[in-house]
């Protein structure tokens, strides 16, 4: 058990961060620490894919003439996927603090308790 | 007629071309390109319908003329041209029927980015539909992610701004959930084109190998579709989001987005999971309880509700329910119900906050059922139109919602006793929550208003025809719905 967990323990490292960014994201009151919890989940996805992407002994993808078997490479993929999600990544994260500042300017907090009951006192007045 | 083929792909970049299009022109024009963008979508994907269907064609659509894994691939069979021609037709009705409110409730200046996203959310629907490569899919998630939250956080004001915040979270709570699962998919097979990594999954599974991180990924990326859809206990950001949104965005989340996700699922049990392993897995077991509860507890907490929006907003949970249900019911008869839910629900839902959106629009924005007393006096329209879907919601015979129960029924016959009786007790205790919330509300639009006379308000044309529309393809299917129905266990049968 300890051996396959040593053997794999980057893959371990990436599911406990990945456990962190999760609970921070889901369960935090403060929207900053939220958004960073996004990106440590994101984060963890990342590292997760770029180790099982990496062979120890083998060549960084580009193939040089003296050398054209591809089993002297490491697969490209993970890397192109993980550019990919940090693409993503980016975007998900430039949108959420977009809102935060927005939920700032207006509410001066950026506790969601804090927010819930200025939002519940605002909706007491609807029709 | 080969080059019909070509469509979907022409499509997906015209979406892409026209939101960027859209960002320059001003509201009016670009209220116009979505229509139309919608409308060509529509006859496009029919015309890709009747040609599949007809000549039984189920093939992949290289990008490119480049194989696998240099290119990437769409998938075109009868089943993906279906949904694709339905939410585009949906599309094209919210946006049609929502013109009004759209040009009221959001700032002028602001107008042509609400289109800039509903061309994003018709790319990412379509993509969805049609890939073949699960992280093309995921890709088009996340767009279909941030175009949605872009149509709520329009509205400038703090409950808007909130209900995108809580969207937001649990959208990506969802999309982590799901690339995580990706990942551990990609980890042991190896493959990211669906067809390839099915085929690992079998010999995987047969052979007993990896089945720890195989059950995982299922069960990661189910979940992630689930939370992204409304699943409950995942759905408590629907009321406030659906309930806050203008009616026109309301009703492309509810009716089309929270159906593309879960469409995407529907096609990853098929393709990805292997329809044999994922009914030896379990994990449809956990979707059958959590759609039962899901519809109960959402129609209690509709029943509760005062304001309109949010009480339709939770019926909408219970009808995410429904399909997960018949999803966790059997893979024949089960999905092919699930499938038909979608439907009828993407038809019926967006007809309903349009309603909605113009009744309390009629009654000067008030929401809670008190104030909106005699509503449907004032606008004829909505009211009819509120009705009619009403009606659907709760199963009234010659409507789609009364074929959907039926068809549950009978999907729990091929199940096991125990999901035979419970499927029975949640439809008929669901139907009469449903029958409770809705006549209410009917009565209540009915009603005649406390004090003063309102004069009664002209419906706009867009809206009577979109309303029309809705309520003529509900009678239709809700009438004819025998073929329809077979021809779509056929297409499941070839998906």
């Amino acid at each position: 058990m300890w051996t396959i967990l040593w053997n794999n323990r980057i893959q371990v490292a990436a599911v406990i961060l990945f456990a962190v960014g999760f609970v921070t994201l889901l369960l935090h009151r403060n929207l900053i620490k939220k958004v960073i919890g996004l990106n440590i989940m994101d984060t963890a996805a990342y590292l997760f894919l770029t180790s099982i992407g990496y062979i120890q002994g083998r060549l960084s993808p580009v193939i040089t003439e003296a050398d054209t078997a591809a089993e002297h490479y490491v697969n490209p993929l993970p890397a192109g996927l993980v550019l990919t999600g940090i693409v993503v990544s980016v975007s998900v994260t430039a949108v959420m603090l977009a809102l935060t500042i927005r939920i700032y300017r207006r509410y001066h907090t950026l506790n969601l308790d804090e927010i819930y009951r200025y939002v519940h006192d605002e909706m007491e007045g609807e029709k | 007629m080969n080059f019909c083929l070509n469509f979907p792909l022409f499509l997906i970049v015209l979406s892409l071309a026209s939101a960027v299009i859209c960002s320059v022109l001003n509201g009016k024009a670009a209220r116009l390109t979505a229509i139309c963008l919608a409308a060509l979508s529509a006859v496009l994907n029919t015309v890709i319908l009747f040609y599949t269907y007809r000549n039984n064609i189920s093939i992949p659509y290289l990008m490119g003329h480049y194989p696998h894994p240099w290119g990437n691939e769409l998938r075109i069979s009868p089943m993906e041209a279906l949904f694709s021609a339905a939410f585009s037709s949906i599309l094209f009705l919210c946006l049609l029927g929502g013109t009004m409110q759209i040009r009221q409730k959001v700032q002028q200046d602001l107008s042509r980015y609400f289109y800039v996203m509903t061309c994003l959310i018709q790319a990412a629907l379509l993509v969805l539909v049609y890939t073949n490569d699960i992280f093309t899919g995921y890709v088009f998630i996340e767009i279909c992610t941030l175009s949605s939250c872009g149509i709520l956080m329009i509205r400038k004001n703090g409950r808007s701004t909130l209900a995108s915040v809580r969207y937001m979270i649990f959208s990506l709570i969802g999309s982590g959930l799901f690339m995580f699962g990706l990942i551990f998919m990609y980890n042991v097979t190896g493959e990211l084109l669906m067809p390839n990594v099915r085929s690992a999954v079998r010999v995987l599974w047969e052979s007993g190998r990896y089945r720890v991180p195989l059950l995982t990924s299922i069960c990661l990326m189910t979940l992630g579709l689930g939370i992204k859809s409304g699943l409950f206990p995942f759905h408590i950001w629907m009321a406030d989001t659906y309930g806050t949104a203008i009616p026109g965005a309301s009703a492309v989340l509810s009716g089309l987005v929270s159906k593309g996700y879960i469409f995407f699922l529907v096609k990853l049990i098929y393709d990805v999971f292997d329809i044999r392993v994922f009914y030896a897995s379990g994990v449809q077991n956990v979707l059958f309880v959590l759609g039962a509860v899901g519809i109960i507890l959402g129609s209690v907490s509709a029943m509760r509700e005062n304001n309109m929006p949010r009480m339709i907003a939770f019926s909408s949970a219970a009808q995410i329910g429904y399909i997960y249900m018949g999803i966790g019911i059997s893979p024949g008869l089960g999905i092919t119900a699930a499938l038909f839910q979608i439907l009828a629900h993407a038809a019926t839902k967006p007809a309903l906050f349009l309603a909605s959106g113009v009744l309390t629009n009629a009654m000067g924005g008030a929401k809670k059922f008190r104030n909106l007393q005699g509503s449907g006096y004032v606008h004829i329209w909505g009211g009819i139109s509120f009705t009619f879907e009403a009606f659907s919601m709760i199963g009234v015979p010659l409507t789609m919602g009364f074929m959907c129960k039926y068809l549950f029924g009978a999907a729990a016959f091929d199940a096991s006793v125990t999901k035979l009786v419970l499927t029975l007790a949640v439809l008929s205790i669901s139907t009469i929550l449903n029958t409770i919330y809705f006549t209410r509300s009917v009565i209540c639009i009915y009603r005649l208003p406390v004090a003063g006379d309102r004069t009664r308000e002209r419906s706009q044309t867009s809206f009577i025809f979109a309303a029309a529309v809705f309520i003529a393809v509900n009678l239709f299917f809700g009438i004819f719905g025998k073929s329809f129905i077979d021809a779509l266990g056929n297409c499941v049968t070839i998906f």
